[in-house]
């Protein structure tokens, strides 16, 4: 995979400032609202890659889903370079847990779709379609539609078509939570090479602790009941990162550390339970 | 996969043949036992009958007719159906307006719509076009409603994210999303129109394949009944596979899903 990112795709951003102040999320849950995150907040500098951490059902995607602009909080606010977000825009990149292609859509065609929405020429948003095509090695499969292609290939056609309309944050909700351990390295290695061209802010949901470590400047730590950030953990790892690093002990100290604090919250939520 | 094929195609022709052989005898003898095959036309009288009607122009008079109907009405049935489904589809509030009618008049036969349709409508014409109408509307509308309530709602997500406005998202994502659906209520919807309108056309008219159907039974001219039968089932059939046909370039992509 070769990663040449276009010419005006290399200016080192300074948006993507993402500020979180007191957000708290309520759902019906039968007769009463229950609060499925409560009254968290978060600053988030431009160009960061921020992990958040948590076990299945603490409040990870619905977090993102209220940056994304899908989820609004009951509670609090969001804000994106200082506007508050009430709605999903184009600046605001969404790669998503399930596959989310367009199926009538050929490969290129999903591609060229955010490029075609901000009004770009058949012609230009092709090229655009097809120089990302060409960044995540998928440029021999633009004729092809996603049923064709495997589920990692998918969610790289996923993460070009996010990519494609420049957004100042790139939400990532579990991207490769369905693929398997090999697929999955090579995609994170990827994606930091990716990253490391666009400099765009990512907040990336995981429950796997290595990944998470692996990929973050910071981790963030949730936990749930109702979901809370608990721990707000620096991985000061040098840049670029391959993927030996994982045997480092630095890595496994942070490591260490994050497995503490989610065995921790896991040990007082059960003990909560049982009272 | 070729051997297959001439397997299955060897004995769809035998399982008809056997069905022709057995209309042949069972008419030939005159078979009398619950149900009577004594006043059966045989398969030759049938064939020679339709030979006969194939070289005259009155025939394709009422094939014409019938054809007309059908599709004036299942233009607009298609047209009014897609329309308001997808408006229904969309919009809570439409569909709470329209649904009351649909459960109301969608179980209400073809047939016991006539005698209103005659007493409403201006000209035979017309009630008969009306009935065809119906019968191909309730399938193409709840098929089109069905289809873009089923619109994956991660799409709509996505499609948002990339900066689709209202408007481009119901053409760009729930249009292509609710399609193999509105192309299914298409294909029902035609079936039923013919249904519909040989109700319409057996019960008043001059012209059309329903009425030279019953008129043959009027006339004794028994063998004219099954040609009838024979032209109509036709009709039927080519017209749904020809709305299926319009529909394939339309769906290329779900082949590939399979
Ligand atoms: N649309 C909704 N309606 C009602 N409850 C919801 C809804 N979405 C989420 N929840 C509840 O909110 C809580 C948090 O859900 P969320 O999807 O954010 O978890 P998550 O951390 O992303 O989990 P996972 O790792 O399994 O994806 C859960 O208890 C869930 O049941
Ligand atoms: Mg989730």
């Amino acid at each position: 995979m070769t990663v040449t990112a276009p010419a005006e795709a290399t200016p080192r951003q300074r948006t993507g400032q993402i500020r979180i102040e007191r957000v708290s999320v309520r759902f019906d849950g039968g007769a009463e609202k229950r609060a499925a995150i409560l009254d968290i907040s978060l600053n988030i500098e431009p160009g960061e890659f921020v992990c958040l951490l948590g076990p299945s059902g603490c409040g990870k995607s619905t977090l993102l889903n209220c940056v994304a602009g899908y989820v609004r909080p009951a509670a609090g606010t969001v804000c994106v370079d200082h506007l508050p977000i009430d709605r999903p825009g184009p600046d605001r990149g969404m790669v998503f847990q399930q596959y989310s292609l367009f199926p009538w859509r050929t490969v290129c065609d999903n591609v060229a779709f955010g490029p075609r929405l901000a009004g770009k020429s058949r012609a230009e948003a092709r090229a655009i379609a097809e120089r990302f095509l060409e960044m995540v090695g998928l440029a021999h499969f633009a004729g092809r539609y996603p049923a064709e292609l495997s589920g990692g290939m998918q969610q790289r056609v996923g993460i070009a078509r996010a990519l494609a309309n420049y957004p100042s944050v790139l939400l990532m909700d579990e991207p490769f939570g369905a693929l398997d351990a090999q697929t999955r390295a090579m995609m994170q290695e990827n994606l930091l090479r990716l990253w490391s061209e666009f400099a765009t802010t990512v907040l990336f949901v995981t429950h796997d602790v290595d990944e998470a470590v692996f990929l973050a400047d910071r981790v963030l730590v949730m936990s749930a009941g109702p979901g809370h950030i608990v721990a707000d953990i620096a991985v000061p790892i040098a840049r670029p990162r391959a993927p030996d690093i994982s045997t480092s002990t630095e890595f496994i100290e942070i490591k260490r550390q994050c497995l503490g604090l989610i065995r921790a919250e896991s040990l007082r939520a059960f003990a909560e339970q049982n009272r | 996969m070729v051997r297959a094929a001439v397997l299955h195609g060897a004995i769809a022709g035998l399982s008809l043949a056997i069905g022709l052989v057995f209309w042949y005898w069972a008419t030939r003898i005159g078979a009398h036992w619950f149900i009577r095959f004594d006043n059966v036309p045989t398969p030759y009288q049938v064939g020679s009958a339709l030979w006969h009607h194939l070289g005259e122009t009155r025939f394709y008079l009422h094939i014409a007719v019938s054809l007309r109907r059908i599709l004036i009405a299942y233009a607009i049935a298609s047209t009014l159906g897609i329309g308001l489904g997808l408006v229904a589809g969309r919009s809570r509030l439409v569909r709470s307006a329209v649904m009351p009618y649909i459960e109301i008049i969608r179980p209400i036969p073809a047939v016991a719509w006539i005698p209103l349709a005659i007493l409403m409508w201006p000209t035979e014409e017309s009630s008969i076009v009306y009935i065809t109408f119906l019968g191909a509307l309730f399938p193409i509308l709840l098929n089109t409603i069905h289809g873009v309530e089923q619109t994956p709602e991660i799409l709509v997500r996505a499609a948002q994210t990339l900066g689709a406005s209202r408007a481009r998202i119901f053409w760009h994502v729930v249009l292509p999303a609710s399609l193999p659906s509105i192309a299914t209520g298409l294909a029902i919807g035609m079936g039923v129109s013919w249904f519909s309108l040989l109700a319409g056309e057996i019960i008043s008219g001059q012209y059309g394949i329903g009425y030279f159907t019953w008129n043959a039974y009027s006339l004794i001219i028994y063998p004219d009944i099954v040609v009838g039968m024979i032209v109509i089932g036709l009709l039927g059939t080519l017209s749904t596979f020809a709305v299926r046909l319009v529909m394939r370039p339309l769906l290329a992509w779900q082949r590939k899903a399979r």
